[in-house]
């Protein structure tokens, strides 16, 4: 096939067991949509196996044809060696295989345990089921470092515990396969580690796992063997250690890719940001913000890293104008109205500030507007856009859309289709272009490339990074501490709504970061993972 | 005021509690199913019809009550068919359902009797009779719990008592059972259910059968125990303050008993007092008739606490990845 990269099957001792996993051929289409292509793939027993590929690539569509979501309409699943159907999930969990999802699919007000038996139970009441889940749990809490108290509730306990739920459930399904799909999408660098932990004792007791991811350091790090989709097909399966990660973005993309920006040092100017004392109480009377203080110059890119929820959602949507605060913030040194009285968007675009907000899909876009509306709106009382005093020039405002689709890429640059119609990159695109082409003298731009293609995310990188050295300030949100430390001149951390430091990029690293994210200002003390995820699940407890 | 004001009061808080009981418990299942049930005052009103005409035809109250359940049912599949095979929107479906009710049951019985929607008087075998407990004469004399005894307790048709024995039987499905936990978890989030390799259309539509009988159980005591016969637009509402009573009670069974009890006490009081005279002003008999109204529209306008439903509720399960 054109364009495609035929790696040589991955070296594995052909004398061995039956694969744990050998698909052949499966193929699945959605209309017109070739989801996967003629797919085969062999996953051998006790390894971890990673298959990485951009939004779209198909990776998700082939794990639900394996765990009894969709029906494959041609190709065949052998497990262990032999052949076997999978018309649902029933049939799945019954081959052995359990699956954690990227967006977990417990029973909020459920506790542990009733999570763990759903389904699993051994008759028609709970209180046997629930005796026996109860052992369970214990057991392979001493075995796998999975330990979770079965009697909390989902709602209460944070994320890293929320997946642990989702392993247990798998293993008291007595999965022998384990499929994870963007397992660290939510977790702090921290919990990951710990994640990684346990699927390396999964793996020691003979567990095979199937990790979907487009992190790239993930891969390398943990995989035996890795397999790279790109436009529904398998471009290859390598052996983790034969590969490295320039060549498997490239497998991926089909085409080179800068993994880090390539960027000039910063030369900051003026102070145009300045933050002091800024506060915040949620409805419900929750101080989200503490007093913080922040400040981004000209020509600088701060970055603020965090796990979502300790406040730099609010710090974006106060400078936004969405949220009202108490505090002192200024621009160019002028202070601008916190009230939330006449501190609307518009007021803040009327001062340079520009936002690309971090869910674009509620607050960036209307997504069953079309592009050209969705290219002005914010923008729509500018006499540029007005033919008279009643209408819109609706040509020009197209003519202007389109030229802007160019600019930025998007795909297809048709100004016609509605936001819904474009995937995550290219929506992410159009609210990119309609805010940086304003030339703001400071741009708020919240998780930039959340659910973005590995290409787009590149482009936006460049985009943010060239206002930057057009001398204007940046203040970037972003959860993926990657994004941060190759984007930001500077880094912020915060913490339950408060900045716990600030770091020079040259001057930290990953792991510093990631205990400043879990509220562990001593660097020097050594904490165990467990303390720190402790300490996460509380807060996440509260603000959650 | 006494003993002998008290008791009749209390005792016709029961009987007007118990359609009101077995409506809110048909609404508990299917909304904890997901599936929400504005269609309860509708499957009332057709069971009430039902079991009354069939209960007139045939002279026995037992196959009135078969044929009230039935309709019932119907109704109740017709919303399961509209909102979980078709995804339709489960309120216009349950809007729907009693505008058909409403109609139906007047037409059909103007065909019928041609009593201007009315059925015949019903009694005899035709009617549920009030059962006398043992013991009933002898403790008559007692003080106190003799007449709480033979006059509140004793003497109810026996779907009062199986109203309150449907209680701590839906407890006990509910919290118990892995029906009840499946039935929780798919009104919470079908998807974990789903992913369980469990069927969410089997479970929502096993919801929607039990939530059919208890209507059909309801309003076969509305036309054949706690009345005569049925009466164009007999279910007055109650449907409604079914509804109401269930998110009062917090979608759980014991609430939804109190909540009931608690209504039916307003409706018992509002009609022993047609004449009520407070700090010498004569409270209308309206007013006191529309309490048990008044008190739907503050439990609804949300004064009595934060209710969470559940989460699912109302939106249509599509398989989605």
């Amino acid at each position: 096939m054109a364009g495609t990269v035929t790696e040589t099957q991955a070296g594995r001792p052909a004398e061995s067991a039956a694969p744990a996993i050998e698909l052949r051929g499966i193929s699945k289409a959605f209309g017109p949509v070739q989801a996967n292509k003629d797919i085969s793939i062999r996953v051998m027993p006790g390894t971890i196996h990673g298959i990485i590929g951009e939004n779209g690539a198909g990776k998700s569509t082939l794990m639900s044809i394996l765990y009894g979501f969709y029906k494959a309409d041609a190709g065949e699943i052998f497990i262990n060696g032999e052949k076997t159907e999978i018309p649902d999930s029933q049939a799945a969990i019954s081959a052995g295989i359990g699956m954690v999802f990227q967006h977990f699919k417990l029973v909020q007000n459920f506790s542990v345990l009733e999570n763990v038996i759903l389904g699993a139970e051994d008759g028609a009441l709970l209180k046997p089921s629930k005796a026996k889940a109860r052992e369970a749990l214990k057991r392979l809490a001493a075995e796998y470092e999975l330990q979770v108290d079965p009697d909390a509730l989902i709602e209460e306990i944070g994320v890293g515990m929320q997946q642990r739920v989702e392993i247990l459930k798998a293993l008291y399904r007595q999965a022998d396969i384990l499929i994870l799909d963007e397992p660290t999408g939510v977790l702090t660098p921290a919990e990951a580690d710990h994640l990684f932990r346990i699927l390396e004792g999964l793996k020691a007791q003979g567990k095979t796992i199937i990790l979907i991811t487009h992190k790239l350091r993930e891969i390398m790090d943990v995989t035996d063997t890795v397999s790279v989709m790109r436009r529904g097909e398998m471009t290859a399966t390598v052996q983790t250690s034969e590969t490295d990660a320039e060549h498997l973005a490239e497998l991926m993309v089909g085409r080179k890719v800068l993994l880090r920006v390539d960027k000039k040092p910063a030369a900051p100017g003026d102070t145009v940001l300045e933050i002091e004392n800024l506060k915040v109480v949620d409805e419900d009377g929750v101080e989200r913000l503490r007093g913080i203080d922040l400040h981004v110059r000209a020509g600088e890119i701060l970055g603020i890293a965090g796990v979502a929820g300790n406040g730099q959602s609010e710090v974006l949507e106060v400078l936004g104008g969405i949220t009202a605060a108490k505090g002192t913030v200024r621009i160019n040194g002028q202070e601008i109205d916190l009230s939330g009285k006449s501190s609307d968007g518009q007021s803040r675009r009327a001062r340079s500030i520009a936002h690309v907000p971090e869910d674009r899909q509620s607050l960036g876009l209307i997504m069953d507007f079309h592009a050209w509306e969705n290219m002005i709106f914010g923008y729509h009382h500018d006499p540029a856009y007005q033919k008279n005093a009643l209408l819109m020039d609706n040509a020009g405002i197209r003519a202007e859309t389109q030229a802007k689709m160019e600019r930025f890429d998007v795909r297809p640059p048709n100004p016609d289709l509605t936001a819904r119609s474009f995937s995550g990159g290219n929506q992410q695109k159009i609210v990119c272009a309609r805010e940086i082409e304003r030339n703001p003298d400071l741009l708020l731009v919240g998780q930039p490339t959340r659910g973005v293609d590995i290409g787009a995310i590149e482009f936006i990188h460049n985009q943010i990074v060239g206002l930057r050295d057009q001398g204007k300030a940046v203040l970037l949100v972003s959860v993926e501490l990657e994004e941060i430390m190759s984007l930001a001149d500077r880094i912020a951390v915060m913490f339950d709504g408060r900045v716990m430091g600030e770091r020079l990029p040259s001057e930290t690293d990953e792991r510093e970061l990631g205990l400043l994210m879990a509220g562990i200002t001593d660097t020097e003390a050594e904490h165990s993972v467990d303390e720190v995820a402790a300490n996460l699940a509380k807060t996440q407890g509260k603000v959650g | 005021m006494d003993l002998a004001t008290i008791i009749p009061i209390l005792d016709a808080t029961l009987r007007s509690a118990t359609p009101l009981l077995f409506v809110c418990l048909a609404g508990l299942f299917s909304e904890r199913s997901g599936i929400i049930d504005i269609g309860l005052e509708g499957k009332l009103l057709i069971a009430a019809f039902f079991s009354a005409s069939v209960a007139a035809m045939s002279g026995s109250v037992w196959i009135g009550l078969l044929a009230g359940i039935g309709a019932s049912l119907v109704l109740s599949l017709l919303h399961g068919v509209a909102s979980i095979t078709f995804r339709g929107n489960q309120l216009i479906s349950g809007v729907a359902l009693n505008f058909l009710a409403s109609g139906l049951t007047v037409v059909i019985g103007e065909n019928w009797f041609g009593l201007g929607g009315r059925t015949p008087q019903l009694s005899g075998a035709a009617r549920f009779q009030p059962i006398h407990l043992p013991g009933v004469e002898a403790m008559a004399d007692v003080p106190v719990i003799g007449p709480i005894y033979s006059n509140l307790i004793s003497g109810h048709t026996i779907l009062v008592y199986a109203a309150i024995v449907t209680v701590a039987l839906t407890w006990w499905v509910l919290f118990r059972t892995r029906f009840g936990l499946h039935l929780r978890a798919v009104g919470e989030n079908p998807e974990s259910v789903d992913t369980a390799g469990i069927s969410v259309i089997r479970l929502r539509y096993s919801a929607m059968v039990i939530a059919g009988v208890l209507c059909g159980i309801g309003g076969a005591y509305l036309a054949t125990g706690l009345a005569a016969g049925f009466v164009k637009e007999m279910s007055a509402g109650r449907g409604f303050i079914a509804l109401a009573a269930l998110i009062f009670a917090k979608w759980r069974p014991w609430y939804a008993l109190a909540a009931c009890l608690l209504f039916g006490f307003l409706d018992a009081v509002g009609t022993r007092f047609q004449k009520l005279e407070v700090l010498g002003v004569n409270v209308p008999t309206q007013f006191m008739q529309a309490l048990p109204y008044i008190l739907t529209v503050v439990i609804l306008a949300g004064f009595v606490g934060k209710a969470i439903p559940p989460r699912a509720g109302g939106t249509p399960y599509v398989k989605e990845r």
